[in-house]
């Protein structure tokens, strides 16, 4: 790791602030890519403001419908918040099977979309959950922020506040973790909402990151069950190929897991 | 035996300071003045060298010297070597390439080192490494020792003509073609022993410190054999002589061979402590870890097994290309020859054997022994081959194995080995009512009701422990001799010293050696101290490799034992007029047989050393050393029976059940050796299921350079294991031990394999068995 300089910012005025005020700052919330990252000097911000203590970023409330998460919370608080549990079942087991124990504790949903790694848990949730994205400056939302691999919509020093969501009536979630680093090799979000649309969202597969699986979302409107993704043909020219999962074994894993994730939310 | 003695299940005493953080590895060696190293690493995997420019790193801050090759070269400071010689059939002496411990004209491997760069901090050491210029002109690349065969392969090696580094030949190839032209039937097939990292938790160190004063050389280091690195850096590195050099190996954090070897960093990090008049600090971190420590594995294989009408194996051919990597490392060459073509062999009579070995050149990391060392390859070749002859011939695999079940012992392979002793029925017998062999039918069919396809395998195995005897080795073309030593010392009070050449990493020494000397004199295990891993204090040992240390080291201490037990008693007898013959050791006193009268143990001992009253002409004192050299290699063997159920969705493979039934003859602590079978399997198991060093073919990079890419088993991989064991006693050695620490990783790969393989009717499949290997080999059944 190179020397920088770390801050702890107060507020989202003194974390944009902090920010601003030098070219290579960057922020840190929760750091488990970045200080990773950095430890390899693949990174090197001269300058680190940590959200991860800004009040007004952290918690969650969830009234009537409405869901909000502060940017700067830790996957272990969502996958162990109540509210969380009974308004979006799936997101909480999302949360909960994100990396470890300790990456659990430090990551936040605020750096993981940020970040948008193309096997991250949390960009398949906010997508397929039509979920609005609240930064310092406006809101942005799921559909326009998740606009490539490792990129957002978000302009330099913009911050994600909160992530706000409308429960769903059903979700799952159903992940194939990388048998290494438990990362997604396919992860798939099924959100059916109360007036009858589904949106499917895809994670670790797609070559260009997060994408939604139109076709499925058509065969699940019609009829909300795991047999009525049977025929759906899912197309592996646009999937990712590593040492771990070829695209054809990466397509046969978004049906799998997308027929698991509806199973999954009843 | 008594509570503490042989066969006690003792809790391990090293344990607590390894858990609570309060273990003292060479990382935490701190001496005055120290200063820390980096190391300038190829990032090419074939290149020359044109010009290395330090001339800014050097005004960097904190910077106190860069040293190359050039410097090592003016020191005369030798080529890394080989300590093995192999020749091949036609007599020729294996071609070993030039290995400088800092490259000089040519990076043959991503990792390869060039340069160390000495700073007073670790990141001032880093920035300066990153500021050294070097201008590379790029070669071809060969990864696979296969593809570096061929004809028009990059070379890498000029006394190396097409990458080949020795063409070995072991048995009767004549009878054994014959036997195949003969056969009733013959199973062949092609087998691939994949490519593993070693990843002991700590990664490796050294600390050199020069006194200028004493003009003596201290190294503190990662080591399984402390002596052996002494031996070589004095010998043939011309680092320091032997006697102005101590070697320091204190708490390793765990080995499996990676540990054995001396590395370019060790020699580098000495010599440069003189040439910079600093003491020189290196450790590794995780990512140097994937590059530059030890491979293992990585052969390709066919092999044909003959059968008669009787389904008994007439012959067993196998020719095998062993992938080295770029340079020969310290025992690479005896891997895939003596410790692996000796064994094919296994559990059964076979009355032809012949195996030809090619080892190769190419442009990774050096390979050598990791746990197993040549026995998981041919125990992998036996047992797969085993297995599916068995599902060809329509016999169950427990009756193919049966039929053809080494019954007499000694036995005399056809492969040099004569095994002493074993059981191969029991330890079959026993797995297959451990793990309900019968009942599995019905197991499968519930499965499937589930959706899951349940599958069974087995393998029968064999390993050869405690590799000797030192004329025979040295025959074979060993270049160090295969005893080991022991010194027990038994103190004024009564407590006891031993001092041992084998070097603990994780085995547990502390505690089972100390078992030894509780049991033979009655002293609790706390009163016994074990003493390792530095040549100042023990004066010489071979180290701990090879699952030698119980039945080599052990047997040592045994030795003497012996002398402090025979000296003992004359002083007893001395003390209580009775005749030596008649005092018997028990409970911590020296009693006269038959008798009320005794001396306790630490009397005897402040008698020794008071000498107030000593036998005629006895020499002060309680201290005895003893050299052991074993008449022959030990035999473990056992069975292990794996089950699984396969996901047909996924290719995701569950372990279901996993039963180890192991013969190890006597055992000194069965809670350490069950840990020891439960390592194992959790690598073997690794190995056939999660996995597998990686290069990129085209650039030479190591694609699995960390966890997030190479599949390191964890907990939740894992079954809970069923472990058993069987006895027959070892006739060569004194306590009748044989050795446990590799087995699981030798006899499970292949069970696990033919599990998968019975699940999923696809007997095509290469470990490791990933989910989507296993999910393809399905689809291509169907």
């Amino acid at each position: 790791m190179y020397a920088t300089n770390y801050h702890r910012a107060s507020s989202v005025e003194d974390a944009v602030k902090l920010a601003s005020s030098n070219d290579e700052a960057k922020y840190l919330s929760g750091g488990q890519t970045l200080l990773p990252t950095m430890k390899q000097r693949l990174a090197a911000p001269s300058d680190l403001v940590d959200l991860r203590h800004v009040s007004e970023m952290k918690g969650i409330s969830v009234n009537g419908g409405k869901i909000r998460i502060g940017a700067a919370t830790t996957h272990a608080e969502v996958a162990n918040s109540a509210e969380i549990a009974r308004a979006c079942p799936a997101l909480a087991h999302l949360a909960a099977h994100i990396g470890d124990p300790h990456v659990r504790h430090m990551g936040t949903i605020g750096g993981s979309i940020a970040n948008n790694d193309p096997a991250a848990d949390y960009p398949a949730g906010l997508l397929a959950l039509g979920a609005t994205i609240v930064t310092n400056t406006r809101s942005i939302a799921a559909d326009d922020f998740f606009t490539g691999m490792f990129e957002t919509a978000l302009e330099d020093g913009e911050l994600i506040v909160a992530v706000e969501i409308t429960a769903p009536a059903k979700c799952g979630y159903a992940k194939f973790p990388n048998p290494a680093s438990r990362y997604a090799l396919t992860g798939v979000f099924v959100a059916r909402q109360g007036d009858g649309s589904v949106r499917v969202a895809v994670t670790g597969a797609g070559s260009d990151g997060v994408f939604r699986q139109a076709d499925m979302e058509q065969a699940l409107a019609s009829n909300f069950s795991a047999g009525a993704l049977d025929g759906v043909t899912v197309d592996d020219s646009d999937l990712m190929a590593d040492i771990h999962a070829s695209s054809a074994y990466r397509a046969n894993l978004v049906k799998v897991m997308a027929k698991r994730a509806v199973a999954a939310a009843g | 035996m008594g509570m503490e003695g042989i066969g006690a299940r003792v809790a391990r005493k090293e344990d607590k300071r390894f858990i609570t953080g309060k273990g003292k590895y060479t990382d935490d060696m701190v001496v005055p003045g120290m200063k820390q190293a980096h190391f300038v690493r190829s990032p090419h995997a074939h290149a020359k060298i044109v010009s290395i420019d330090t001339s800014a790193a050097e005004k960097m801050p904190g910077v106190i010297g860069i040293l190359n090759g050039a410097q090592l070269s003016e020191d005369a400071i030798g080529n890394i070597i080989c300590g093995w010689m192999i020749h091949s059939k036609d007599g020729s002496p294996m071609n070993m390439g030039v290995w400088r411990p800092l490259a000089q004209d040519t990076v043959r491997y991503v990792g390869d080192a060039i340069a160390i760069v000495v700073a007073d901090t670790k990141a001032q050491a880093r920035d300066a490494a990153e500021a050294v210029v070097i201008e590379y002109e790029t070669l071809p690349v060969v990864t696979s020792a296969v593809d570096a065969l061929k004809d028009g392969a990059p070379q890498l090696h000029a006394n190396a003509p097409g990458n080949l580094i020795y063409d070995w030949e072991i048995g009767d190839a004549a009878a054994t073609d014959a036997a195949i032209a003969a056969a009733a039937h013959v199973t062949e097939m092609k087998i691939i022993n994949n490519r593993l990292v070693p990843n002991p938790m700590e990664p490796r160190a050294a600390l050199g410190v020069y006194d200028e004063g004493e003009d003596h050389y201290t190294l503190w280091t990662t080591s399984q054999n402390p002596h052996v690195a002494r031996l070589v850096l004095s010998a043939f590195y011309n680092v320091a002589p032997e006697n102005k050099l101590r070697v320091i190996a204190p708490d390793v954090g765990g080995g499996f061979g990676s540990k054995i070897y001396i590395y370019p960093e060790e020699i580098v990090c000495l010599w440069a402590s003189k040439r910079t008049g600093v003491p020189v600090k290196w450790n590794c971190d995780r990512t140097e870890a994937f590059l530059t420590d030890a491979h293992g594995r990585d052969h390709v294989s066919t092999v044909k097994m003959a059968f008669d009408a009787n389904n008994r194996i007439t012959g067993f051919k196998v020719d095998t290309i062993a992938n080295l990597g770029a340079y020969m490392s310290l025992f690479s060459s005896s891997v895939p020859t003596y410790l692996y073509a000796t064994l094919l062999s296994g559990q059964y009579n076979i009355p032809a054997i012949h195996a030809n070995v090619r080892t190769v050149y190419t442009n990774t990391v050096p390979v050598d022994a990791y746990r197993g060392a040549g026995r998981p390859e041919a125990t992998y070749l036996l047992e797969r081959t085993m297995e599916t002859a068995a599902r060809e011939l329509g016999v169950t695999p427990a009756e193919l194995r049966r039929t053809n079940f080494i019954r007499e012992f000694p036995h005399q392979t056809p492969v040099i080995m004569c095994y002493d002793a074993g059981d191969y029925e029991a330890s079959l017998s026993a797995a297959m009512k451990a793990s309900d062999y019968d009942g599995f039918p019905a197991r499968k069919a519930e499965a499937k009701s589930r959706g899951k396809l349940r599958g069974i395998g087995m393998s029968c195995y064999i390993e050869a422990c405690g590799i000797a005897p030192s004329a025979a080795v040295g025959s074979l073309g060993a270049g160090v001799g295969l005893w080991e030593s022991a010194e027990v010392r038994v103190n004024a009070v009564g407590t006891v010293e031993v001092l041992t050449g084998s070097h603990s990493h994780g085995q547990g020494h502390e505690t089972t050696f100390a078992q030894l000397v509780a049991g033979r004199f009655g002293v609790g295990i706390d009163s016994v101290s074990i003493v390792h891993g530095d040549t100042d204090k023990v004066q010489m040992g071979m180290g701990t490799y090879g699952s030698r240390s119980g039945a080599v080291g052990m047997s040592a201490v045994v030795k003497a034992l012996d002398k402090v037990e025979a000296k003992a008693k004359k002083i007893a007898a001395h003390l209580m007029e009775a005749d030596e013959s008649d005092i018997v050791i028990e409970n911590g006193e020296l009693k006269v047989a038959g008798t009320d009268k005794s001396v306790p143990w630490f009397q005897m001992a402040l008698a020794a050393y008071t000498a107030h009253n000593l036998p005629e002409g006895m020499e002060p004192g309680l201290k005895e050393g003893a050299f052991y050299d074993p008449s022959n290699f030990t035999f473990p063997a056992g069975c292990y029976i794996c089950e699984v159920e396969v996901d047909p969705d996924t290719g995701k493979t569950e372990i279901v059940q996993f039963v180890a039934a192991d013969d190890f003859g006597k055992i000194i602590n069965p809670m350490i050796v069950e840990g020891q079978v439960h390592g194992g399997l959790a690598q073997g198991i690794g190995q056939a299921l999660l996995e597998g060093a990686h290069y990129d073919p085209d650039s030479g990079q190591l694609l699995t350079a960390s966890y997030m890419d190479y599949t390191m088993p964890r907990a939740d991989d894992l079954p809970s294991f069923q472990v058993s064991t069987t006895e027959t006693v070892c006739p060569s050695n004194p306590l009748g031990i044989k050795g446990c620490g590799e087995a699981g990783a030798i006899g499970s790969p292949p069970a696990l394999i033919n599990a998968i393989t019975d699940a999923i009717g696809n007997n095509d499949l290469t470990m490791p068995a990933t989910s989507q290997r296993v999910w393809a080999a399905l689809a291509s059944a169907r």
